[in-house]
């Protein structure tokens, strides 16, 4: 089991964190990841009409151009969200890494400078430094079968985001219900969230969990399956009928309106039925850095 | 000028340059594909709620103009603004003021994301006017399209202040909404919603 105490305890980690944090935020914004950007490819040679063919053409130019000039791709900065893994055996004082993640976020906020996205909600006052009460997010977790820290950044952008839906069904509603409402959702956001989207499905849990499960069914890699094979085989069926709307890229028609539909669920009440559907926006933005307990970091999607 | 055809329905490809005449706009079609050149104004929601809410008329002759959703992430220098990040909002938010900026104020054409209602469809289609939709979250294309930012009036609401760009080969803009009652949004909802009984019946849902 690593031993990570001496890690954990110097201020240069912390510092570590604090730049990683930062140079998070703003990376996922500049470089998309390259299953999403597989995906968009495969979306428009799927497209035969002009308006999708020019619409998906210009969102693939658009990373394009985010890629040769380093410029963000959109410019809603969005809600910066942290999903941080603390793998087994990994110490880490917790309080101390909110507190660096968070002025990373802040302090390449005003440096490079990016707009802050974050605002009161009740006196609409925004700091200029993408936080505030509750924000940065941080989802995070313990995890059994990795010894490293994992953190991954998620700007969400609010075209999407306001697109979240959560409904209690009942158990008699079955699995046709949540089928019926994830179509159903889909089809009344039409094209406000910027399609082709990443469908995040929540299925159980409590109705917190529910909606989490949503957004965190987002971050997996652009069609990957579930591992439960009824469930894998529900994703399918969910993206074969978003697909068939023909809502299409902005909501204008064509052939692809969502890139993938990702499912995850828990266990829940006996007489709960709750289904959660978070949409991720064409960019599917996500970025992650890995501090080994030995010091040294990589970056992924 | 250039034009296809898709399905026995003819779309055209236009290259125009800003300010817009009644009949160049009434010429354009769902489905067309427009690209800009010239002056186009940034306005957003309060700007636009200055101007409508608070009664105070615009700095500028807005007449034929052509008006985009945006409050730009800029640089302030010596000689005026940069424009660092240039990105399209939603436009509903903004949908009840279609028809005054329209028959108060003359616009032509608004460009923006996501569409607007069947009533603002119907101040395009009495007033000769026009909804340009852009490809949303592609604002680093959008930007390298502006060339200037040759004025900005009403500092204060910054970033929502009302922007002067000048702008080249802007686009690739779609016509969603034409001044004939056209909207593809309309379409596009109307053809899902049809299919949806086929789609419920496929995936074993009983209505």
């Amino acid at each position: 089991m690593a031993m990570t105490t001496g890690l954990a305890n110097t201020a240069e980690f912390y510092d570590l964190l604090e730049t990683l944090g930062g140079q998070l935020y703003v990376d996922s914004q500049k470089d998309i990841p390259p299953d999403v950007r597989n995906a968009l490819r495969a979306a428009f040679d799927r497209e035969t009409a002009n308006t999708p063919r020019r619409i998906l053409g210009t969102m693939l130019k658009a990373i394009e151009v985010a890629d040769q000039h380093r410029m963000l791709v959109c410019q809603d900065t969005g809600i910066p969200i942290f999903w941080i893994k603390i793998g087994r055996g990994f110490a880490v004082d917790g309080v101390r890494m909110m507190d660096a993640l968070r002025k990373g976020v802040e302090r390449v906020t005003v440096d490079h400078p990016l707009r802050s996205s974050v605002v009161s909600p009740i006196s609409r006052r925004n700091n200029q430094t993408s936080s505030g009460i509750g924000i940065p997010v941080f989802h995070i977790e313990f995890a059994p079968d990795i010894d490293y820290l994992d953190v991954l950044m998620m700007p969400k952008g609010s075209g999407s985001e306001s697109m979240s839906f959560l409904k209690m069904l009942f158990p008699a509603d079955g699995v046709a219900g949540i089928k019926k409402f994830v179509l159903d959702t889909v089809v009344d956001a039409a094209g406000k969230p910027c399609p082709p989207t990443i469908v995040g499905v929540g299925i159980g849990g409590s109705s917190d969990v529910c909606v989490t499960l949503a957004k965190k069914a987002t971050l997996r890699p652009v069609g990957s399956r579930n591992a439960d094979p009824e469930v894998a085989e529900l994703e399918e069926e969910l993206l074969r009928a978003i697909n068939a709307t023909g809502i299409g890229p902005m909501g204008l028609g064509g052939n692809t309106t969502a890139l993938a539909v990702h499912v995850e669920y828990a266990w829940t009440h006996i007489t709960l039925n709750p289904v959660a559907v978070n949409m991720q926006c064409w960019r599917g933005e996500r970025r992650r850095a890995r501090i080994y307990p030995d010091g040294r970091y990589e970056f992924d999607y | 000028m250039t034009g296809h055809e898709e399905d026995g329905i003819e779309m055209a490809d236009y290259e125009l340059t800003t300010p817009l005449s009644e009949d160049q706009v009434r010429v354009l079609r769902t489905e067309d594909t427009v690209t800009l050149n010239g002056i186009i104004w940034g306005i957003r929601d309060a700007t636009l709620i200055r101007i409508f809410d608070h009664q105070t008329e615009p700095p500028v002759d807005l007449r034929d103009a052509v008006l985009l959703h945006v409050a730009p992430n800029v640089r302030k220098t010596e000689s005026g603004y940069l424009p660092l990040s240039v990105g399209t909002t939603t436009s509903m938010r903004m949908d009840r003021f279609t028809e005054g900026l329209l028959s108060r104020y003359g616009v032509r054409a608004l460009i923006g994301k996501g569409g607007l209602s069947l009533t603002s469809g119907e101040a395009f289609r009495e007033h000769g006017g026009v909804y340009l939709a852009i490809v949303g979250g592609a604002a680093s294309v959008e930007t390298l399209q502006v060339e200037a930012i040759e004025e900005v009036y009403w500092e204060d609401l910054m970033p929502e202040c009302l922007w002067k760009f000048r702008v080249r080969s802007f686009g690739p803009l779609i016509v969603a909404m034409d001044a004939h009652g056209g909207s593809t949004y309309q379409d596009v909802a109307n053809i899902a919603r049809a299919r949806l009984a086929h789609l419920y019946e496929q995936l074993g849902v009983k209505v």
